[in-house]
Order: C-alpha cells, then sequence, then structure tokens
C-alpha cells in the first residue's frame, strides 16, 4: 500500500529525514517510535503534504502512485489521512460545513454523488456515536476552544467519516487522559479491518496497550534504526532510548 | 504653454463653478440653506482637498482625483428614458423593503410609492421637506455634519440640494427596512452631490439600507451626506452596500447623534468602487446610548477603501463597540482610522474597537491607527488591529482533509469576513449578504449593473 524507499527531507534548510524505509500493507499496523526531535512528525507531515517540508531525495507510492506528484487535498482523496498532533482552530468555519465539504470532495473525486444534507446529518450522526464525539462539538467552528481531548477526538470522528485507506496518527496519545486515550483508541480499532492500514507515531508505548501494532520501528535521527514486532515496544518502555542510541552510535 | 498657465488649483475651480452656478443651486430652496453654503465654501478653501497632509486623511490622498477632474455637475435632475423602479424591482423572495429611489443625488419622486409608507412616516425628497417641514429639517441641517471640520462635507454643503429625508415620529415603529438605493447613470462624467437626513423620534424604531449603485461606466465623484438624529430609546439600523464600479469614487459620511437609552447599528459592506472614503461619527450624547459599528470591504486591483469613524462618548454609561475588516487583493490598499473621544463627564464608558485584516499578495497594503482619547478614569477601552495573510496551517488542515487549495482558501476568507456578517440583524438580509461576499470573494459579482441584492437571482 505504501512503500517508502530511501526518503530525505528537510525542513528551514535542515535535513531531518536521512533515509527512510517503509513498507506498509493493507490490513497493517505500524507504530513509529522514537526520541523527541528523532523526524517522527516530519516523517508524517512530509507524507500529508506540508509544504512547509522539502523532499531532497526518495520515493514514496500509495497504491502504486508517486504520492510526492500530488497536492495534500489530491493524497487525501486518495485514501490518506494524517490525524494532526497539534489540530488547528479554524474559528468561523462550522464543523458541519467543513465536513461537508471534505465528504464530498471525496465523492466527487470517487465520480460519485455528492450527499443530500439529509444523508449527510444521518451519516454524521452515525459516525458521532461509533467514536462517541459530544455532539455539541459539530455545532461550533473547527476546533475552536476545543480541549486536547476534544480536539483528538475530533480528528479520529473526521477519520471515520472519511475512511481512509491509511491513517497517520501523530501523536494522538499525548496529552490524552485514559477515558479519552480509551475513546480514541477504540474508535481507531473499531474502523481498522482488513483492507486499510494504520501508522502510530507515539513517543509512549501506553498507546500501543490499546492499539496492537504488527510492527514497531525506531526512528532515529532521521532514520529508521531498529524494526520488530510488538515486543520492542515493551522494551522500549523498560529500558528507555538509550541503548538504542548506544547501539546506533556503537 | 496655454495650457499650463490655464491650469488652475481645484479649489479655485470648485469656487469658480459655486460662483458661477450660485442662482441655479440655491433656486427654490430656502435662505437658511443657501445662506450655509458660503461659510462652507470658506471653510473648504481654508482646508483644501484633502491630501496626505490633512490631519484625517492621511492614508487618502484625493488631490490627484479632484485636479484631473472636470465632471459635469448634477445641477438639475437628469431625465430618465427608463421606470428606475422597474428596473430595481428587488424580487429576492420574502425579502420585503420600502423601496426609495435616488438618481444622480435627485430623490426620484415617481418611482417612489409614498402611500405604501406607515401611517405619520415622512419619507420624501430632502429638498421638499426643506420648505414643508423647515422646522424638523433646520434644527440638524449642518449640525450634526460640520462643514468647518471635514473638507468632504464642505463640498457637500456648497453644492446640496437635494436627497433624502426621514423622519419616524415617536413611538412608531417600522418593520418592513427602509431600502435607499442611490444610482449614478449619465451619459458624461458626473459629479453628483447628495445630502439626506434621518430623524427617529422617541422609542422608535427602523431599519435603514444604502444601496450604492453605478448604471453606466462613466467615471462619477458621489458625495453623499447623511445626518441621523436618533432620540430617545429609539432604535435604527443602518446597512450600507457599496457596489459602484471602480471608476466611481465614493464619499460617504454618517454622521449621527444618539440620545438616552437610544441603540444605533451600523454595518458599511463595501464589495465594488475605485476610491472609498467613508466618515462615520456618532456622538453618544445620552446616557446608556449605545452603538454598534462594523464594516466588512472586500477589495481588489486598484481598489481603495477608508474607513474613518469619530465616537463621542459624551455622557455616562455608553457602550460602543467596533469591528471592521478588510481583505485585500491584487494591489489595492486600506486604510481604517478609529477615534474613539471619551469626555470628562462620561463616566462607567466602554468602548472597544477591533480591526483585523487579510492581505492576499504582497502588493496589496493596508494602513491601521486606533486613536484613543480618554479623558476619564471610569471607562473600559479596548483596541486592537491585525494585518496578516492567510494562516498556512489552516489552509493545510483543510486541504489534509481532500479539499483543494482554492476552495480552501475560500473557506478561510469567508470565515473570517463572515464575523463582520453575523452583526447583520435582518435575517434575510444577512444571508442575501453573506451568498454576495461569498460570490465577491469567488470573483463572481464583477460590475453589477444593477441593484447588487438582485445579484442572487
Amino acid at each position: 500500500m505504501l512503500v517508502i524507499k530511501d526518503l530525505y527531507a528537510k525542513v528551514e534548510g535542515k535535513d531531518i529525514l536521512k533515509g527512510i524505509n517503509l513498507t506498509v500493507n493493507a490490513g497493517e499496523v505500524h507504530a513509529i517510535m522514537g526520541p523527541n526531535g528523532s523526524g517522527k512528525s516530519t516523517l508524517a507531515n512530509v507524507l500529508a503534504g506540508h509544504t512547509n517540508f522539502e523532499v531532497t531525495h526518495g520515493t514514496a507510492t500509495f497504491n502504486g502512485k508517486d504520492i510526492f506528484e500530488m497536492s495534500a487535498d489530491v493524497r487525501a482523496k486518495e485514501g490518506l489521512f494524517l490525524s494532526f498532533q497539534y489540530p488547528v482552530e479554524i474559528p468561523g468555519v462550522s464543523m458541519v460545513n467543513f465536513l461537508k465539504t471534505a465528504v464530498n470532495e471525496h465523492r466527487k473525486y470517487r465520480n460519485q454523488k455528492e450527499l443530500s444534507a439529509g444523508d449527510f446529518l444521518k451519516l454524521m450522526r452515525e459516525k458521532k456515536e461509533m467514536v462517541q464525539i459530544d455532539s455539541q462539538l459539530t455545532n461550533r467552528s473547527v476546533n475552536e476552544g476545543f480541549s486536547g481531548g476534544e480536539k483528538k477526538k475530533n480528528e479520529i470522528f473526521q477519520m471515520a467519516m472519511l475512511e481512509p485507506t491509511l491513517a497517520i496518527l501523530d501523536e494522538t496519545d499525548s496529552g490524552l487522559d485514559i477515558d479519552a486515550l480509551r475513546i480514541v483508541s477504540n474508535g481507531v480499532n473499531m474502523l481498522k479491518n482488513k483492507n486499510n492500514a494504520t501508522i502510530l507515531v507515539t513517543h509512549y508505548q501506553r498507546l500501543l496497550d490499546y492499539i496492537v501494532p504488527d510492527f514497531v520501528h525506531v526512528l532515529y535521527e532521521g532514520r529508521i534504526v531498529k524494526s520488530a514486532g510488538k515486543e520492542l515496544a515493551i522494551e522500549l518502555e523498560e529500558k528507555g532510548y538509550d541503548w538504542i542510541k548506544k547501539e546506533v552510535e556503537g | 504653454m496655454a495650457e499650463l498657465l490655464e491650469k488652475i488649483s481645484a479649489v479655485d475651480r470648485i469656487s469658480n463653478i459655486f460662483d458661477a452656478n450660485q442662482t441655479m443651486v440655491g433656486e427654490g430652496l430656502p435662505a437658511w440653506v443657501n445662506q450655509a453654503r458660503t461659510p462652507a465654501l470658506q471653510a473648504f478653501q481654508k482646508m483644501g482637498i484633502p491630501s496626505f497632509r490633512t490631519e484625517n486623511y492621511k492614508y487618502s490622498d484625493l488631490t490627484r482625483l479632484f485636479e484631473n477632474e472636470n465632471f459635469r455637475r448634477s445641477f438639475k435632475p437628469d431625465l430618465f428614458d427608463v421606470d428606475l423602479a422597474e428596473v430595481f424591482s428587488c424580487d429576492v423572495p420574502e425579502f420585503d423593503t420600502h423601496l426609495i429611489l435616488v438618481a444622480n443625488g435627485w430623490y426620484d419622486e415617481k418611482s417612489t410609492n409614498s402611500e405604501l409608507f406607515p401611517k405619520g412616516v415622512i419619507i420624501k425628497s430632502l429638498r421638499k421637506a426643506m420648505l414643508e417641514n423647515a422646522d424638523l429639517v433646520e434644527a440638524y441641517y449642518g449640525k450634526l455634519a460640520k462643514s468647518n471640520e471635514d473638507p468632504l462635507t464642505a463640498i457637500n454643503t456648497i453644492f446640496a440640494q437635494d436627497g433624502v429625508f426621514i423622519y419616524i415620529p415617536d413611538n412608531v415603529q417600522i418593520t418592513k427596512p427602509l431600502q435607499i438605493i442611490n444610482i449614478l447613470r449619465s451619459e458624461d462624467d458626473l459629479f453628483v452631490t447628495q445630502r439626506n437626513m434621518i430623524i427617529a423620534g422617541k422609542n422608535s424604531q427602523a431599519k435603514i439600507m444604502l444601496c450604492d449603485h453605478t448604471l453606466t461606466s462613466q467615471q462619477f465623484i458621489n458625495s453623499n451626506i447623511t445626518e441621523v438624529k436618533i432620540g430617545e430609546d429609539a432604535v435604527v439600523d443602518i446597512y450600507s452596500i457599496q457596489n459602484q464600479h471602480n471608476k466611481t469614487a465614493s464619499f460617504s459620511g454618517i454622521y449621527v447623534s444618539q440620545d438616552k437609552g437610544s441603540t444605533l447599528s451600523t454595518n458599511a459592506m463595501t464589495l465594488h468602487g475605485g476610491i472609498i472614503r467613508n466618515n462615520l461619527k456618532i456622538s453618544l450624547d445620552g446616557e446608556h446610548a449605545s452603538a454598534s459599528i462594523s464594516g466588512l470591504a472586500l477589495t481588489d486591483k486598484n481598489q481603495h477603501v477608508d474607513n474613518y469613524t469619530s465616537i463621542e462618548h459624551l455622557k455616562p454609561n455608553c457602550v460602543s463597540n467596533q469591528l471592521y475588516k478588510n481583505i485585500l487583493d491584487d494591489s489595492s490598499t486600506g486604510a481604517f482610522t478609529g477615534r474613539i473621544h471619551v469626555s470628562p463627564y462620561a463616566t462607567k464608558t466602554a468602548a472597544y474597537q477591533r480591526n483585523n485584516n487579510v492581505l492576499l499578495t504582497d502588493a496589496a497594503k493596508m494602513n491601521t491607527k486606533p486613536q484613543l482619547v480618554i479623558d476619564n478614569d471610569d471607562v473600559k477601552c479596548s483596541h486592537g488591529a491585525t494585518v496578516g495573510r492567510i494562516n498556512d496551517e489552516a489552509l493545510f488542515y483543510l486541504q489534509a482533509r481532500g479539499i483543494n487549495e482554492k476552495e480552501a482558501r475560500l473557506m478561510l476568507m469567508f470565515a473570517f469576513a463572515h464575523e463582520v456578517l453575523a452583526e447583520v440583524k435582518i435575517d434575510k438580509l444577512r444571508d442575501v449578504i453573506d451568498e454576495l461576499v461569498n460570490k465577491r470573494l469567488r470573483g463572481e459579482v464583477s460590475l453589477c449593473h444593477s441593484c447588487a441584492l438582485d445579484c442572487i437571482r
């Protein structure tokens, strides 16, 4: 589904990613862990198409198509979804209008008829129940005045609405209390099936108690330095990242 | 060489035009109207054409405009071959207004059906009112819009002949909005002077819309001054929609005096126009009076829009709240000056002001200047101004959800503008303006040779 080969990227002139190789297949859950500043969020943003990041080398294909040839909105419509680490507040843009536009842009891209207002509201109700988002939130402007937990839940709600084939969750767990974490994880687990894939970008092992990964990768200084099964996450939780750093540098 | 020698200053030319046409200008009008012209001329000669040196016109230098104009003056009503009421029949569903038409500054009797106006309400040509309702008009004429304080007011007073007069008696509430449509239509370049007066009696209510339009593509200079007296506990809304073509220079002045407990809402919506200067002066001259003032300008090409507000807090416990926004594209320029003066007597004043602007290009320019003069300790005042760009993070967020860049930008601009529109209290009008702004941002309302409100047909 996603094949990244020897990817280099920089931000504001500084090299952050230095040769990433990663293959994600349908039905898989990958966790990308690593110390602060290792390039985890950069990788997520590069894949989603943020223009602050410049790809200097390497390729990434999504279902066989070169994603660097696509603008961010096209990547989204191709089925790639980024759950933001810090979802931005957009005063004046209502949740309903935003989601309706987004859903219908996806439908148009797939040559499907746009949803009527009634059908859209019905879909929204279903998904809201599914991810247990407070129904008041959709009456407000996008993320405006939302608490940290509400913002993260809202990301998962949008994911439920758009049904991506590849979801990249960037530090979705950070700053969440245990109840919110459970709700968010339940949402992600519910949306998971054999045709889609998930990349969890996280600093902590805690999230992986709720969403069990098939693969765990450690990102350090812009490269994946270790890949293993879910047991690696437990090891990292116990021993921290220092032993990996030593292994790499030694 | 001869041409150079003949070139005279704009001040001299305007003075000469008055001297040569004095009789025609004053014909049929009472002495007190005509007697105001000479001091206005003297005040104008003293102040001169507004330039960047003029205290309140720093950002709108009008020297070139006035030096280059030699436009015809509409000292007599122009005769039109079409029925203007027909052209402007407003068939927006559920948007029913009392229509008042003004063509080239002259009240259009035949297009305005006065029989439909509510009982006791006087709506007529200002010219007629000067003769028939002299007691009402004389009490405020030139008292709110003072010629010696502003050169454009002076020019207006020198040449004022007609416009709209509205009088709402005490305790009368007009539910249907009054819609004044100002039309500019000429075969040659034209200088138009229009003067209006609105008097709202005690405990009266009215919603008034001012729509400015051009029907032909000639150059226009339009001077339009409105004096507004709002009585005790009266509630008045004034909404203006400016949609004139970009060869028009429009100078509007709204001068308001509010009595005790009265409420005023204003909203100035600028969609099109070449050079626009809106002066708004509000005197809160009775306790517990409140004014909510807002404006939105969407500009592109070489448009210039300058909003100047002056709020005088004269009595205790009054509230003023201002919100102005601009979205500037291409090489357009904008200015906002918000003056608030709190007098020593105006204790417990609350005065707020905000001006937010978005520049879409590097060439667009915005000047914003708050001016707070507070002669009192017991006040709550705040002001804030921002000039920024479209928020890139918000743009990326929308794009990351599948919304293309163009649409995402429009959504963000519309969201920015919408806060101002939320101030419009006539639901149907707000919807109509919402739609107009949406279309303007999409570039679909270009030059509309018709009532802007018809654009949504």
